[in-house]
């Protein structure tokens, strides 16, 4: 409010007091129409407070004459989306991979219904994209240790990886340090062995008698040439991409108390229709075989 | 609303002035009709706008089988925006950018030329504001019969004749609100499912919001849109000076005014203005153009055509109220003649900017490509190490191809030597040039491999060749190796 009542002497209207680089503003008034359509906004805002959730209090809230609830529209619209998309996901649980492929519309719902499934699943793990974390395999990699086949992705997914589920697929690397059956010196030896053969780093040191260790422990899993096994889950030990990671130390470790990384079964959380839509989505990340 | 008369315009003036309304009760305006050169143009230009506004929609323009024969239409729904032989994608809103610069700029510069024209003319708020007028006119009389009608209580005539009138009006603003609706979908589809009753919700919606908008604003509130509602009068003083064309009472010819008898003795000292008030009557805002320029003054001229009338009718020289400028007004209240210049830095600037923006949208316009190619990289995760040592980046590619018939084309990699690219769905076999196939009018999406041994980050360039054609079309995107 001015603080002096002034009047300005062209118009010998009031000001408003107020004053910016010598122009006074006239205290001019609103058009009444303004005025009702402000008391027409005032009794609209009174009417959604009464119809619809206002007032909190303690432990709860009111909740308007209406009884809107924005849960209740989430539902409603997800199953509504769910019901849209049932006949598109009992085709995708019914039909084979190449026959989904061959039907692009199909195949679109399957990879977008794959990537949001991956996202809420998977990716807390495997990363976004697949791109893989210490420990959780990389899928966009295709350094695969049980297969990068659609048909074995499913089985991966479905059942998982030492889960409790009875077809889960079951891997034990022998703790060979921790249940004694090598001694320090030769796991270090075999260590060294890896890591130069397999892992490609040159060394100088005589390696004959990891060879031999190797040879002796390894080879019945991974292979002579370190290509791994796939039938028994025996990660090829000849690559750039390692789970568990590419230093000496973490084959050290593997060795001595290897690590036994668990992936669940998922065919207790998700539909199979999800699960070949998953499939698709990994397979489709640039590992798929 | 409630309306007083002019004649307590005084009494509300003094009670603002005291301070007792914190709120105005609207002056009523009953505008007078006129009759002259003005009102002629105004009439033409009105009718000329509506004339394009109703039938644009009905205009046929043939583009082929499957397409919409429509010459101006909006298709939101299928995100194509057509203007005769123009198809616009969403990709091309951008144009939408240098249309509202030629357009704020072409109004900048009529306005510091001639004023306030396009408010007084071909603003859709005036266009139908003057149509509803003429309707009110013809229903209950003219200004005189309407201000008596509206003083006496209620008779059956004046209810049937505010009935007739109002009735007029919303019928008016339900083809305008339809005209609307079919820029946006196919005319003559909509008109049959409309009345059939098959139309969307959206479309039923729209036809609504757009009739009672136009019934409010161009029935009820009228110069109150101007007055109160419009940005435009607000920052106008900024285009206009002293040498722009505004409606100008020519103080020097018309003062002293003086009523009556006064006014007819030739060596009375007195000005050619006889203070009838022709001019406020005929004002569509209500105000007096005596008083000099004004924030409600729109510039349409019509006092002009009054006073005209009334300098005829007692023999006096026409054109008291003129189109001139401040300047020359000035020069000629000195008896000088002052030349139009029509040439300022105002002006200038505003063609020149003009000229550049209409010369930039034209070429932008003339070679708009029919392809369109994106590269979008993958950002989680950034690349990935794969068991050969090498490295793999994900890319979405999106190619637009904006021709009616499918296209094929082939997607190569530059800079980014033994590099081989796959498409990422289909688990293709790595080569140095992948081939893709867009369909018709459409956006191709296709998510895209490239394994590449590579240190750093090199900028590397997407390569679309159009099979047909030869056409290439590059994208610059980088290759980011982890190494």
């Amino acid at each position: 409010m001015p603080t002096k009542i002034e009047k300005d002497s062209v118009t010998g209207r009031e000001t408003t007091g107020h004053e910016w680089d010598g122009l006074k503003e006239l205290n001019t008034p609103l058009p009444k129409w303004w005025l009702y359509v402000f008391y027409a906004c005032i009794a609209w805002a009174f009417g959604m407070f009464v119809l619809y959730p206002s007032i909190p209090y303690g432990t709860g809230y009111f909740k308007g004459l209406l009884g809107y609830s924005e849960r209740r529209t989430v539902d409603a619209d997800v199953a509504r989306i769910t019901a849209q998309r049932k006949g598109a996901m009992d085709r995708i649980a019914a039909l084979d991979y190449p026959a989904i492929k061959a039907d692009p519309a199909l195949l679109a719902v399957a990879m977008t219904g794959g990537q949001a499934a991956f996202a809420t699943n998977c990716q807390p793990c495997h990363g976004a994209g697949g791109g893989g974390r210490p420990g959780y395999p990389a899928l966009a990699a295709g350094a695969w240790i049980w297969g990068g086949t659609l048909a074995d992705l499913q089985q991966t997914i479905t059942h998982g990886i030492r889960a409790a589920d009875p077809d889960a697929r079951q891997a034990a690397m022998p703790r060979f340090g921790a249940d004694a059956m090598l001694k320090p010196d030769e796991i270090a030896a075999v260590t060294d062995y890896v890591w130069s053969k397999f892992y490609g780093h040159e060394t100088t040191q005589d390696t004959s008698a990891g060879a031999k260790i190797f040879a002796e422990n390894c080879v019945a899993c991974h292979g002579e040439q370190g290509q791994g096994n796939r039938a028994v889950g025996a990660p090829r030990l000849a690559s750039k991409v390692h789970v568990y990671g590419d230093t000496r130390d973490a084959i050290l470790t593997q060795v001595t108390l290897p690590k036994q990384g668990v992936m669940p079964s998922w065919n207790t959380r998700l539909d199979p229709a999800t699960i070949k839509a998953v499939t698709l989505y990994v397979h489709s990340l640039g590992g798929g075989e | 609303m409630s309306r007083i008369s002019k004649l307590d315009r005084q009494v509300q003036l003094q009670q603002e002035a005291d301070g007792q309304h914190l709120f105005a009760n609207r002056v009523r305006v009953y505008p007078k009709s006129v009759h002259g050169p003005v009102r002629q143009a105004k009439w033409l230009i009105l009718a000329a706008c509506l004339a394009i506004y109703y039938a644009l929609p009905w205009l046929r323009w043939h583009r082929g089988p499957g397409r919409p024969d429509q010459a101006v239409l909006l298709d939101i729904f299928n995100e194509r925006f057509y203007f005769f032989d123009l198809e616009l994608w969403p990709q091309d809103i951008w144009l939408l950018t240098g249309l509202l610069i030629v357009g704020a700029v072409s109004l900048f510069l009529v306005t510091s030329l001639a004023g306030r024209v396009w408010c007084g003319y071909t603003c859709p708020q005036t266009v139908w504001t003057d149509l509803f007028m003429w309707i009110e006119r013809a229903i209950e009389g003219d200004r005189n019969e309407r201000m008596q009608r509206d003083a006496l209580p209620l008779n059956a005539d004046t209810i049937w004749k505010k009935v007739l009138k109002h009735w007029a009006w919303v019928t008016i603003a339900f083809w305008t609100g339809g005209a609307w609706v079919m820029y946006f979908v196919d005319a003559p589809t909509v008109t049959i499912e409309f009345w059939t009753l098959q139309a969307s919700t959206a479309v039923y919606a729209m036809t609504f919001l757009f009739t009672a908008t136009t019934y409010l604003l161009a029935g009820w509130a009228r110069e109150q849109v101007c007055t109160y509602m419009c940005p435009w009068p607000r920052f106008q003083s900024a285009m206009l000076d002293d040498q722009s064309f505004t409606v100008t009472y020519q103080s020097w010819r018309g003062e002293p005014r003086a009523r009556g008898k006064a006014a007819d003795g030739p060596g009375g000292g007195a000005g050619d203005c006889i203070d009838c008030g022709a001019c406020v009557t005929a004002c569509p805002t209500g105000i007096d153009i005596r008083d000099g320029i004004q924030l409600e003054c729109i510039n349409c001229g019509l006092c002009i055509d009054a006073c005209n009338h009334v300098m005829e009718r007692t023999h006096r020289p026409k054109y008291l109220i003129v189109w001139d400028t401040l300047a020359r007004q000035a020069a000629k209240k000195q008896g000088r003649h002052e030349p139009i210049r029509l040439l300022r830095p105002r002006t200038v600037i505003y063609v020149s900017a003009l000229v550049v923006g209409m010369a930039v949208m034209a070429t932008a316009l003339a070679t708009r490509s029919r392809t369109e190619l994106s590269v979008q990289r993958d950002r989680a995760p950034l690349f990935v190490k794969l068991p050969d040592g090498s490295t793999r980046n994900a890319y979405t590619i999106k190619i637009a191809n904006k021709t009616p018939v499918p296209a094929s084309f082939v997607l190569r990699l530059d800079g980014l030597p033994g590099s081989a690219i796959a498409e990422a769905e289909w688990a293709t076999k790595p080569a140095t040039e992948l081939p893709l196939d867009a369909p018709a009018d459409q956006v191709g999406t296709y998510r895209v491999l490239v394994t590449a041994r590579a240190t750093g980050s090199p900028p590397v360039t997407f390569a679309l060749r159009d099979k047909a054609t030869g056409k290439e079309t590059t994208y610059v995107s980088s290759f980011i190796s982890g190494n």
